[in-house]
């Protein structure tokens, strides 16, 4: 199973498998990692589920579409390396991502 | 202090159906939201999003569902008080009273709360020196345009909102217009109106920049923005507005005592009443083993609640289930003339 590592503003990090064809977000929730609150539960309606990508992984994953960059415009602090954890779906491609949870998501 | 058989808190589809559950057992209702208009989530999150799970509708919009549930209620007379919070609620020898933000009251021996995931506030700026100078000379809504006249104003946001206040205000105020990346969203005619009075050097456009820091002292002098790489740019400024669409903040209910479960509340899975008697919770703001945050699922858990509303509501009435297609009563009720 691909594992995902989640790491928290102040340095707290937590890796765990994550099934194939959930998303990071999921991921996330299903294992209580803190940060991620993901309110409108995937619907790219919120931006609550805000992840800062990790530089190596940035190109890897697939490119976010408009609508995702739309809602990422209303997230706490975004920047160049923003994605929503919803929309990045887990593979075995993606085994080995890393993200950052935002200090907070509103 | 108006007096009804239930409370609903919250007019997303879920609350605007428990209406219908009430109404045709013959139970008064009175609904209130937080937002300008009925629809909750499906209204201000995704009004033109089809959505293709509603049984028996094989596509519609956000906007079409609410105008289709507010014409399916209509007969109950029920009023919807729009732009008001529940603040705080008390019990007294089974009856509830509820205090709005506008002051009203409300009796009732059922609340029901269909609050989705909280009340909608709008998303501010990430700066916490900002928040002295809110509804100064930082807002996150404009409702007098005379206050901002002849002013420097920064405007944060890349949507519709930001582009369309910019556009207005570059008509009598120095506007510059701030987004985190280059791409603005915006009406095709509302784009080519901003790249026309940025080259008329009437609008000033700052992007990808984001707000850093704002001056000391007790006025509003200037912001400072920064972008990826560190530039940091300074910007004199009356005024800051931001547009980054709205939040939801589940609010006042947090702290009525509810069992709740991060931010949401507990029910039973028999009539959806939470651990307070007479206060029950409906769709995506309840929890249960197996709950699916669905529009569906929040309508079978309104039918289900009306049922021992009525219990509470006539006590001294034993409760019926009754068709619509066969029932007289409910038919007279929902005003049909044969």
């Amino acid at each position: 199973m691909p594992k995902i590592t989640y790491i928290e503003q102040n340095g707290n990090s937590k890796t765990i498998e994550v099934d194939n064809g959930l998303t990071v977000m999921e991921g996330a929730v299903q294992n209580n990692i803190p940060g991620i609150d993901a309110d409108c539960g995937g619907g790219m309606a919120c931006a609550t589920c805000h992840v800062y990508v990790e530089d190596s992984w940035l190109n890897k994953l697939p490119k976010a579409k408009d609508a995702e960059q739309d809602m990422i415009d209303m997230a706490y602090k975004p920047n160049k390396n923003s994605r929503l954890s919803c929309q990045i779906v887990v593979s075995d491609e993606i085994d080995g991502l890393t993200v950052t949870t935002p200090e907070k998501q509103t | 202090m108006i007096k009804t058989d239930v409370v609903i808190i919250g007019a997303g589809p879920v609350g605007l159906f428990a209406v219908h559950q009430l109404g045709i057992k013959g139970l008064k209702s009175e609904v209130i939201d937080n937002l300008d208009k009925a629809g909750g989530q499906c209204i201000e999150l995704y009004p033109d999003k089809p959505i293709y799970d509603i049984p028996a509708v094989p596509k519609c919009s956000g906007k079409s569902l609410t105008d289709n549930l507010l014409e399916q209620i209509k007969p109950f007379g029920s009023n919807i008080h729009l732009n008001e919070r529940v603040q705080e609620i008390k019990e007294e020898k089974g009856l509830w009273t509820l205090k709005t933000s506008n002051n009203k009251t409300f009796t009732t021996p059922n609340i029901i709360i269909a609050g989705g995931v909280g009340s909608f506030e709008p998303r501010k700026l990430p700066l916490k020196e900002l928040a002295k100078f809110e509804n100064k000379s930082v807002f996150y809504s404009v409702t007098d345009k005379t206050l901002l006249k002849n002013k420097k104003i920064s405007i944060f946001g890349g949507g519709d909102s930001a582009l369309d206040w910019a556009l207005e205000f570059a008509k009598f105020s120095k506007v510059t217009l701030i987004h985190r990346r280059n791409e603005f969203r915006g009406a095709p005619h509302t784009l080519k109106e901003l790249e026309k009075l940025k080259k008329e050097g009437k609008i000033i456009i700052k992007t990808p920049f984001q707000i850093s820091s704002i001056n000391e002292g007790k006025e509003l002098k200037f912001i400072k923005i920064k972008n990826d790489d560190e530039k940091t740019e300074k910007i004199e400024t009356d005024i800051v507005l931001g547009f980054f669409g709205l939040i939801m903040q589940l609010g006042p209910i947090a702290e009525w005592g509810l069992n709740m479960d991060k931010k949401t509340i507990k029910v039973n899975t028999e009539n959806f009443q939470t651990n307070k008697p007479g206060i029950f919770a409906i769709g995506d703001i309840c929890s249960y083993p197996g709950k699916l945050k669905l529009i569906l699922s929040g309508f079978h858990e309104a039918a289900l609640a009306s049922v021992e509303c009525f219990k509470r509501a006539r006590p001294n009435e034993t409760y019926r289930f009754q068709f619509t297609t066969s029932s007289k009563e409910i038919q007279d009720r929902l005003g049909i003339k044969k």
